[in-house]
């Protein structure tokens, strides 16, 4: 018979088990129950809610799994049949950036976020609600347009010739490469946005050009002007982060870095784009 | 001339598509479920292959990546196409080098390479562990750019739901748009365009769980399928050795960690129950190694699959007597796995909450990747010898250079082009280069390959084809009111059979699901038999009559993502019936596809593309067999040198490297 089972929750064989993970994971019950309390709304302009889905915990579970459990059969733990929860998704191995919910208070990737570590005991709750900082379309799902826009408020890209065979790109040390991937890891989440305390909910697309850029956009102008191409449209970029919700809106809270899922040093990028406005902003005014 | 086209996907296919259409001046509209950047490509770990001038130097060419490539995918590629993405690759590293992407480099400041399966030779370029999000990043940013001059009109969060087609003066059709739907509001809408580029990745979601993102479904190309567009080598699944099994999804370790050193082994005695580190080199059994002296760890995966899949099913070898075995770096320095596999590294820690560094993974193969998908054509280049030449030997000079247009005719509007004028497929859901199995870090060339090669052949169709007499703007109304209210209806009944309340598995599409990828994965992947796949293909006979009864979970007129779901699984059934049937039509073993009952290559019977197609009126797949362009090199046995086959043993040139 072909039998073509993978073994449940890889590294619980023979050799696995030490456990490089959090605490919480070596104590986690197997088989329990926990409760899922979800956030929900049926769309822009309507009031939220609370549904809590009971749900078996199965070895090697994430928020996804358990949000999909709860699809294939939606009843909360009154016992009353309501719709599958909505949200986005897409790699489910924290590479893509679509997952991004607020979950016990904190902002974070839904498809990384195991169930082991966050509920490990009988009956233990975790809370799942949408971003804040941008528009909800329905239950877990929020419009993240704004994100993208503010990638061209900075030109957050080389401006190749064309795409001709013109010969290789500019040779760059190891050193250079290794700045430029850490910053190139961005996976435009917006977790940074959503702990930023100057980052705020703007639904009108017309305010986007002037209101707080946000900690992604400034690390992404850094990444471009760090390129030996790129630096070209080094001077317009600087011009975007001048303005208003330009870097100087930034107040510093560091909330950002905190929360980036992939350890972009996003302050240091603040640091290094506030710098070079100010020569910028500087020589501007000797050139009159 | 108003042209517009029309590109269907924002991975890397697309994205390379439309800015190489943009660039030539014709506007693009470019379709995708999510924002593209969040595209399927930004899973893929290893690298992207291209000769290189330290492997040139080593005795390595285009050509041998070229014969390589047939060799890999068992002798069931159309052979010119092959060549030319071969002869193009390095052009591509090169532009991707110029749009920034961050390739690890050398201590000099070059490209640093590694070892990928299926070569002796470094070819494979990488940007840490994340290659794929590294590309899609370039490119995204460059459409990005032609998006802030108006060159590209993005709509993201729209499902593709249909091909348009009109009837052509010379009695053909041709494809004139798109129905979409947007995800949020549900509105459904007919799009107009001279030409239309599928490119929307693979199906993945048809076996369930795989190595693929959650919006893999194929529902897009099973959609062209059944709008009469033939399908190529339906049967042919990779199912990637080594991947972490989850709840949600098996998590691919990519081949570059065998590729940096990684070695598979089991305990010699069955169910050994000490730590991987108590057991003593003598007492593990590296099977891959003994087996394939000169391959090694990197065999192909079709190989190295059936090897784990043997070792694990038949020969209860398996760590703990279950599904896995060890993949093993715990010897190789910590900081330079940090550096060099960072990515994936993090990914097993972060999900299994055991440190590779220090401890064996462990891992079981999953489905990766279809090498089969909407069937193309193309136009011959220049390179024609009056016969195939036999097998390259690794290392010798070889035949031809590398000039563009020896394997295809560059710019061409045959290239790539499905059995409807207009309509092109890119990337994974184009079936071509491939064969019957892929070699790892041939994909993201394919991708970019065709987005750049062909781009310019939709372009000269536009210019030179059906449209240049009658662009869409000149075709009727009612040609796109009549697909748009087709898709509506079947939308509203969709919708008007949700269920309120009451819970039946048996018309669940959920549920369904999850049994049709069981089923899918039990009976169409590793090893296949006649008796197994004919029960599959019953089972699909029963999943679709649930289908027809299906009642989706939500009743909303917004944002249901249940109804999409639902329709999506309806389709996915053709395509699953396409690789169920092609499966029993090939009585053979070739590549990733093998058959207990028939387990060798039969060239004389089955050297041949499987032609699937829909059969509207009695809604079911039929399948044909077509020549395949074997004109290059002559086919030999696929041995990779395995000690039993008692072939002559390839020889690593200067592998020390
Ligand atoms: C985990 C993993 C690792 C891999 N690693 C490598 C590697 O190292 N090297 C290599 O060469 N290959 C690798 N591959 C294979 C490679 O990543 C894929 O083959 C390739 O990225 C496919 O790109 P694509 O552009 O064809 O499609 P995708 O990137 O899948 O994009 C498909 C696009 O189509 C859109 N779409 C789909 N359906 C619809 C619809 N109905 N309506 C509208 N839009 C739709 C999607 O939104 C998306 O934008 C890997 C694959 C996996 C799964
Ligand atoms: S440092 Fe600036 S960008 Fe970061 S959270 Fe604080 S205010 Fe926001
Ligand atoms: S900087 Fe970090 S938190 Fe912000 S969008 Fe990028 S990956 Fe997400
Ligand atoms: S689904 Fe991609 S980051 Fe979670």
């Amino acid at each position: 018979m072909l039998n073509f089972t993978p073994a449940a929750g890889a590294g619980s064989g023979a050799g696995g088990g030490s456990g490089a993970g959090g605490g919480n994971r070596a104590r986690a019950v197997p088989g329990r129950t926990i409760r899922v309390r979800v956030k929900r709304c049926e769309g822009p302009g309507k009031a939220s809610r609370w549904e809590v889905f009971a749900v078996k915990a199965e070895a090697g579970s994430n928020v996804i799994s358990v949000l999909q459990q709860i699809a294939s059969n939606p009843v909360t733990v009154e016992g009353e049949r309501t719709t599958p929860v909505v949200w986005d998704s897409g790699c489910l191995e924290e590479v893509c950036g679509a997952c991004t919910m607020v979950i016990n208070g904190r902002v974070r990737q839904s498809c990384s976020c195991l169930i082991d570590e966050y509920a490990p005991g009988e009956g233990d709750e975790i809370t799942l609600e949408p971003m804040s900082k941008f528009p909800v379309v329905r239950d877990l799902w929020v419009d993240r347009s704004r994100l993208f826009h503010n990638l061209s408020r900075v030109k957050a890209w080389v401006p190749i010739d064309g795409t001709y065979n013109l010969g290789p790109g500019p040779r760059e040390t190891p050193a250079q490469q290794e700045t430029r991937y850490a910053l190139s890891e961005c996976m435009s989440c917006g977790c940074c946005l959503e702990a930023c305390p100057q980052f705020t909910l703007e639904e009108d697309p017309k305010a986007w050009g002037t209101s707080f850029i946000g900690a992604h956009a400034i690390s992404q102008a850094r990444l471009f002007n760090e390129h030996a191409t790129g630096r070209a449209l080094k001077g317009e970029r600087l011009e975007a982060l001048m303005g208003p919700g330009g870097v100087s809106d930034c107040g510093n809270a560091q909330n950002c870095v905190k929360v980036c899922p992939k350890h972009i040093p996003l302050t240091e990028s603040i640091a290094a784009i506030g710098r070079a406005v100010t020569i910028h902003a500087v020589a501007r005014w000797f050139r009159g | 001339m108003s042209h517009r086209v029309i590109v269907v996907g924002g991975g890397l296919a697309g994205l390379a598509a439309s800015v190489r259409i943009a660039e030539a001046g014709v506007p693009v509209d470019l379709f995708s479920l999510v924002p593209v950047k969040r595209s399927h490509s930004v899973c893929a770990q290893g690298g992207i292959n291209a000769c290189n001038e330290v492997a040139r130097q080593q005795g390595y060419s285009e050509y041998e990546h070229f014969d390589e490539t047939i060799y890999g995918g068992d002798y069931l590629a159309d052979q010119h196409p092959v060549l030319e993405m071969a002869n193009w690759a390095p052009r591509i590293i090169d532009l991707l080098d110029r749009m920034g992407v961050p390739f690890n480099r050398t201590s000099e400041g070059y490209r640093d390479l590694r070892l990928f399966g299926g070569s002796l030779f470094k070819r494979t370029h990488f940007a840490g562990a994340t290659t794929g999000q590294q590309l899609i990043y370039a490119l995204d940013e460059q459409a990005r750019r032609y998006e802030a001059e108006g060159k590209i009109t993005k709509y993201e969060y729209w499902e593709f739901l249909g091909p348009v087609f009109a009837d052509d003066a010379g009695g053909g059709r041709r494809c004139v748009g798109v129905v979409g739907q947007d995800l949020r509001t549900m509105q459904v809408r007919a799009f107009r365009g001279d030409a239309v580029v599928m490119a929307t990745g693979g199906n993945g979601l048809v076996f369930g769980k795989s190595t693929n993102s959650i919006i893999c479904t194929g529902a897009a190309a099973a959609r062209c399928f059944k709008a009469g567009v033939a399908y190529g080598n339906p049967e042919m699944i990779q199912v990637h050795p080594t991947a972490i099994p989850g709840a949600d999804k098996l998590r691919l370790m990519s081949e570059s960690a065998r590729g940096e050193g990684g070695r598979v082994w089991v305990p010699r005695t069955k169910n050994d129950a000490r730590r991987a580190s108590e057991i003593p080199e003598a007492e593990r059994f590296y099977f891959l190694e003994e087996k394939y002296p000169a391959y090694g760890n990197i065999v192909p995966r079709d190989i190295a699959t059936r090897e784990i899949f043997d070792i694990c099913v038949n020969q209860g070898l398996g760590v703990g007597g279950g599904n896995s075995v060890y993949l093993d770096l715990t010897h190789k320095d910590p900081e330079y796995l940090t550096r060099k596999l960072g990515g994936i590294l993090d990914i097993y820690e972060k999900f299994v909450g055991v440190d590779p560094r220090r401890e064996p993974m462990q891992i079981f193969p999953a489905v990766h990747y279809s090498m089969g998908g909407l069937h193309t054509t193309f136009v011959k280049g220049r390179y024609n010898p009056g016969e195939p030449l036999s097998k390259h030997v690794s290392g010798s000079a070889p035949p031809l250079g590398s000039e563009v247009g020896l394997g295809m005719s560059y710019g061409d509007p045959g290239n790539m082009v499905t059995n409807v004028a207009g309509l092109y497929a890119f990337g994974e859901v184009n079936f071509a280069y491939h064969g019957a199995n892929r070699l790892g870090a041939n994909a993201l060339l394919s991708c970019i390959f065709d987005g750049l090669f062909c781009g310019l052949s939709v372009v000269n169709y536009m210019k030179n084809g059906a449209p240049s007499k009658t662009p869409h703007g000149q075709v009727g109304a009612s040609v796109y009111e009549s697909a748009r209210s087709a898709e509506q209806s079947k939308y509203e009944a969709l919708l008007g059979a949700a269920s309120r309340g009451e819970a039946d598995e048996k018309t669940n599409p959920y549920v369904i699901h999850r049994e049709l990828g069981a089923e899918m994965t039990a009976a169409c992947t590793v090893v296949k038999s006649e008796g197994r796949l004919r029960e599959c293909l019953s089972r699909i006979g029963d999943f679709k009559e649930r289908m027809a009864r299906v009642r989706v979970p939500d009743a909303a007129g917004w944002s249901n993502q249940s109804l999409c779901f639902a329709r999506a699984v309806g389709d996915m059934l053709s395509v699953a019936e396409a690789v169920c049937l092609g499966s029993i039509e090939r009585k053979e073993s070739r590549g990733a596809h093998y058959r207990t009952d028939f387990p060798e290559r039969d060239d004389a019977n089955f050297m041949k593309t499987t032609v699937a197609r829909w059969d509207a009126t009695g809604q079911r797949v039929t399948v044909e067999f077509a020549p395949v362009d074997g004109s290059l090199v002559r086919p030999t046995a696929r041995t990779y040198g395995k000690k039993e086959a008692g072939a002559g043993q390839p020889k690593p040139a200067m592998s020390g490297v």
